[in-house]
């Protein structure tokens, strides 16, 4: 990211300085004869949120697909945890946009734990121990109550819990949001990210946020990459969003960057058309 | 073979519709198929593959032809190898081409029926496999049930290993990657016991209406359950009792069994369904 030429915020790049950190180098993923990533390098340290924004098109997903193995791509994503004891390849926690879900499917919040925890054959039976476990963890995003529902009768909002509660078991290096682009409520939003910062304090965890909520990753975020193909900009969001690329991807007048919440509100209502 | 069975049966049903050794044939071929149904369909629906399986009765057809032209090789394990190397091609490239599943479906669903039939004409006559189409449960042999019941147990085994699995596949495919879970190979494990389960069958109920027993049971279920257990539960319940009720009827009202079974399960999907909203909230 250092690299000379990218339009760079910051090149402040090359030591972990938490010491534990995650690095994705030089990401590239072709479909046919189309480059849809190109020399992609993001360094995520512990405990930090970095927000990937970018338009339509601009490879966001991919990405998370990349670094959950289910695109080819050439570079590496290595992790590395504070104390060098351990190396290798990140443990992933994903949560999907639950707008892909079959939700008409006769399963519960219950069944759907464990048949992705244990073993045991979730169609023949069921037990406290189960139960007692997926309860814990249902509390973490505040959801316990949840558990005998079916998927179908859950809000966008609680079904996104869910999810969470599911990526954080077990607790992992690294944490993916894909972040659907309508169909949750403002407060539902809200509560989501508020859980997500919290435990992000409490497990030191690395998550990358795909986002289109300009708002929410000002709120949140501790860091912003602008993606199109490559890593545009790269920086905190107080610098990505007042850099001109930015502007221009989103559609925010070319202004000095610091009147943000209200262009942010007009960029989001752009993205939404 | 199946001595102590025939004993069984008659000491405990005292029916006149048991009197036949073929009756109590068909009647172990039912409970031993009806609960594969069953256990089958409730991921065939969840993972929206009724076409799917539909086509395996396609790619059954030609491995009958096959078979046949091979000669050496009895039907059965013609159509039972056909349906697997069917089914396993079919989920490769859907797993590795972006073209619609349905059409990569259709495409070998017709080529294999044209396949079949092309085979079948070279002799000259349909009619020694017209039995294929509608299917003739009362004409099953003491082996079959013997090798129905090593893929009873079979895809038993495979179930309580893969069900987790699957059902990870069929709410979320990049969940369940994300998860570790090789859902190539599922999928794959999902689809050749499927395909073995009709191959199987196929000449006892006929290739017309075998895809309505892997679809009605769970469909039926659906309307009236809201967790796994229950909706296995159920599905299989709708299963055998159409297939013990279609044998019934079939044998006093003297029509076809496997279409009378289908019926019977049609009605409970629709009662279910005029139920549903009793059940689920």
């Amino acid at each position: 990211m250092t690299s000379k030429g990218k339009h760079n915020c910051e090149k402040d790049e090359n030591a972990c300085q938490r010491l534990c950190c995650t690095k994705i180098e030089n990401f590239n993923v072709s479909v046919g004869k189309t480059q849809i990533l190109k020399d992609v390098n993001i360094h995520i340290h512990c405990g930090e949120l970095t927000a990937v924004i970018g338009a339509n098109g601009a490879g966001k997903s991919t990405l998370l697909k990349a670094i959950l193995g289910e695109v080819a791509h050439t570079g590496s994503l290595k992790y590395f945890d504070a104390k060098g004891a351990r190396s290798g390849h990140p443990c992933i926690g994903y949560v999907p946009q639950y707008l892909n879900f079959d939700l008409s499917t006769p399963t519960s919040v219950l069944d759907l734990f464990m048949a992705s925890l244990t073993n045991l054959p979730s169609w023949l039976m069921s037990s406290q121990t189960i139960r007692t476990r997926v309860t814990q963890s249902l509390e973490k995003v505040k959801a316990e109550h949840l558990i005998d529902r079916r998927l179908g009768a859950l809000s966008g909002g609680e079904l996104q819990r869910i999810l969470l509660a599911l990526a954080l078991e077990p607790i992992p290096d690294l944490l993916l949001l894909d972040e659907p682009v309508s169909g949750i409520d403002q407060n539902g939003l809200e509560l989501f990210y508020d859980i997500v910062s919290e435990l992000r304090e409490k497990f030191d965890l690395s998550i990358i946020l795909v986002s289109h909520d300009l708002a929410l990753v000002e709120k949140y975020a501790d860091r912003v990459i602008l993606l199109n193909g490559r890593v545009i900009c790269n920086g905190t969001p107080e610098q990505v969003f007042a850099d001109e690329q930015t502007r221009k991807t989103f559609g925010m007048p070319a202004a000095n960057g610091q009147n943000a919440a209200k262009e942010h509100a007009s960029a989001r209502e752009r993205l939404e058309l | 073979m199946l001595d102590s069975w025939y004993e069984l049966v008659s000491a405990l049903l005292p029916f006149q519709w048991v009197d036949h050794t073929f009756m109590k044939n068909a009647l172990l071929a039912v409970l031993l198929a009806t609960p594969l149904f069953g256990i089958l369909s409730t991921m065939v629906v969840s993972s929206r593959m009724a076409f799917f399986s539909d086509s395996l009765g396609h790619g059954a057809f030609t491995g009958i032809a096959i078979g046949m032209l091979v000669g050496g090789l009895s039907p059965l394990w013609g159509i039972i190898l056909f349906s697997i190397a069917f089914a396993v091609l079919i989920t490769l490239i859907k797993h590795k081409s972006k073209t619609a599943p349905d059409t990569i479906i259709g495409v070998f669903a017709s080529t294999a029926v044209a396949l079949g039939l092309v085979i079948m004409s070279f002799g000259g006559g349909f009619n020694k496999f017209s039995s294929y189409l509608i299917g003739d449960l009362l004409s099953i042999a003491p082996l079959e049930i013997i090798m129905l019941l090593g893929v009873f147990v079979g895809v038993i085994l495979l179930w309580l290993l893969i069900f987790n699995k699957l059902l990870i596949i069929s709410i979320n495919p990049s969940l369940a990657a994300s998860r570790g879970i090789n859902t190539l190979l599922i999928e794959i494990l999902f689809s050749s016991a499927l395909a073995v389960v009709v191959a199987m069958t196929i000449q006892w109920v006929g290739l017309l209406i075998i895809n309505s027993l892997l679809v009605l049971p769970a469909a039926a279920a659906r309307n009236i359950t809201s967790n796994v257990r229950q909706y296995h539960f159920a599905s299989v319940c709708f299963a055998v009792f159409s297939g013990i009720t279609g044998l019934i009827l079939s044998y006093y009202l003297n029509s076809a069994t496997g279409p009378t079974i289908v019926l019977v399960a049609s009605l409970l999907f629709f009662t279910t369904f005029a139920l549903r909203s009793r059940f689920i909230r």
